[in-house]
């Protein structure tokens, strides 16, 4: 065990780890308005938009993330009629693909998650506001909405952790994350374990501060 | 507890000891590790065969140790690593003799030999830079060094693809070349891709893996500036092998000895590259 390259491949691989951080917030962040919309969908009464909704749930949910990542990155890039499109500006750089990708990714799952909790919500809490006389729309925005975040807290906090260590997938197309620059190490001092395990503690590292930070959200927005 | 504590040690015992037996030696059969997808030195058939160059030239060398074989596919960015935890035990993957790597593990002689180059797509601002036809970076001779001028000024500021923990990483990065974007990917098809796509400016590698993929492709690839070799180039491409190996390191310099006094080594690069390679 080599735990001087240990020492010294941590600043870098600390670096990197903001590079992991920037790719998971900006994921989850579109990821969320992705969910949120979709999950309204979900709900909706007509069949057309409700079948909509479901077959993009179904379809990014039933199929590896590594998969949609390579379609976004290399399936587009070979469309020669994609590239002459205004839309090849952001698909042309790695990083805004791989944000595309896990944004769709996380937002299907997001999507599932908020449903549920849309559905589980008791009718008895919707009466009551309608009883008061209040409007629909405000019973939407101040009522459901705030309750099915509470109840998809502990399913959203799983989901979190998935993405941080879906995002490992991004060196796949040449981006310099954790799991990037743990390879590039790698590559020139030949000591896999070594690298690995300092890279693991690093996204374990992140895992407890994200399962601290829901607990404490659980906490304040209990009922 | 007591007894669950016993069925654990033994456990544990059992996996370490089975560890120990995969790591044995190789005493009835030599496992040669290869990449399967740099042609022409390694690639893989339609129904997914390993074919090329080394592919041939492993049985053949293989023969004149005398002994069985058997070649194994590896990533190419574990390949280093997969060598020195026994998962096989020589590499013959179109890897150069490099200083860096010898620091690993040990080379037998070189076998073959191929320039690299820079590759761009048609129509490339690139195109049309005048250079000597190819620079060898052992010598850092005048012309050499004005090369290397011509060179960083047209590749400032534009992204160069390799294949990663290559030597054209290595060289993007030396400096000689000023600050280029260097951006890496597993394999070079995925280079291949990626320069057709235009997300790369130009790319890098050795100057067959060009040629081949414009052929089969169809896409307009072209080569442009010197052709590269020594320095950071390494000085050919040989049979990697782990550092306390000699025994089989010494098996695999006589076999190439005789592979190349038998005319063996000229025949197969020239099947594969389409000229002789050998050295």
């Amino acid at each position: 065990m080599d735990i001087s390259l240990m020492i010294t491949s941590l600043p870098k691989l600390q670096s990197a780890t903001v590079v992991t951080l920037k790719l998971l917030s900006l994921s989850l962040f579109f990821g969320l308005f992705i969910g949120l919309l979709f999950a309204i969908l979900r709900l909706n009464k007509n069949i057309f938009i409700n079948k909509f909704a479901y077959g993009y749930s179904y379809v990014f949910r039933g199929t590896p993330l590594l998969v949609q990542i390579f379609i976004i990155y290399f399936g587009l890039g070979q469309i020669e009629y994609f590239r002459s499109t205004f839309l090849w500006v952001i698909f042309k750089e790695p990083y805004w693909c791989a944000i595309i990708a896990f944004a769709l990714n996380t937002g299907a799952y997001t999507s599932e998650i908020l449903r549920s909790a849309f559905q589980t919500i008791k009718p008895g809490l919707i009466e009551a506001g309608k009883s008061l006389g209040i409007s629909n729309k405000i019973i939407f925005y101040k009522i459901q909405i705030p309750v099915a975040i509470r109840q998809s807290l502990p399913a959203y906090g799983n989901e979190i952790i998935l993405m941080m260590k879906g995002t490992s997938l991004a060196s796949t197309v040449t981006l310099m994350d954790l799991t990037g620059v743990a390879k590039y190490i790698i590559s020139t001092t030949f000591k896999p374990i070594e690298v690995f395990i300092v890279a693991g503690g690093i996204y374990l590292f992140m895992t407890f501060i994200i399962h601290n930070i829901m607990k404490f959200l659980e906490k304040k927005f209990s009922y | 507890m007591e007894g669950f504590m016993n069925i654990f040690k033994k456990t544990i015992l059992t996996v370490l000891v089975s560890f120990l037996l995969i790591g044995s030696s190789y005493a009835d059969k030599i496992k040669i590790g290869t990449e399967g997808a740099y042609p022409p030195w390694n690639s893989k058939d339609a129904s997914g065969k390993l074919i090329g160059f080394e592919v041939e030239l492993a049985w053949t060398l293989c023969r004149y140790i005398g002994s069985q074989c058997e070649i194994v596919e590896q990533d190419w960015d574990g390949m280093i690593p997969a060598l020195i935890m026994r998962k096989f035990d020589a590499i013959m993957a179109g890897m150069s003799i490099t200083a860096e790597r010898q620091k690993a593990i040990s080379f037998s002689q070189g076998y073959a030999d191929e320039v690299a180059s820079l590759a761009v797509m048609k129509g490339s601002s690139l195109e049309g830079m005048e250079t000597s036809e190819g620079i060898n970076l052992g010598k850092k001779t005048g012309a050499v060094k004005k090369d290397l001028k011509t060179l960083t000024a047209a590749l400032a500021g534009k992204t160069v693809c390799v294949q990663t923990a290559t030597i054209h990483q290595n060289f993007l990065e030396s400096g000689d070349v000023g600050k280029v974007n260097v951006r890496t990917y597993k394999t070079q098809d995925e280079v291949n891709l990626d320069l057709a796509a235009g997300r790369c400016d130009a790319a890098l590698a050795a100057a067959v893996a060009f040629s081949d993929y414009a052929e089969k492709s169809g896409k307009p690839v072209v080569l442009v500036g010197p052709t590269f070799s020594g320095g950071a180039f390494g000085n050919g491409v040989g049979v990697g092998i782990r550092k306390d190996d000699t025994q089989l390191l010494n098996a695999f310099n006589k076999a190439i000895n005789q592979a190349r006094k038998n005319g063996d080594i000229s025949r197969i690069a020239i099947k594969w590259f389409g000229f002789d390679a050998s050295m």
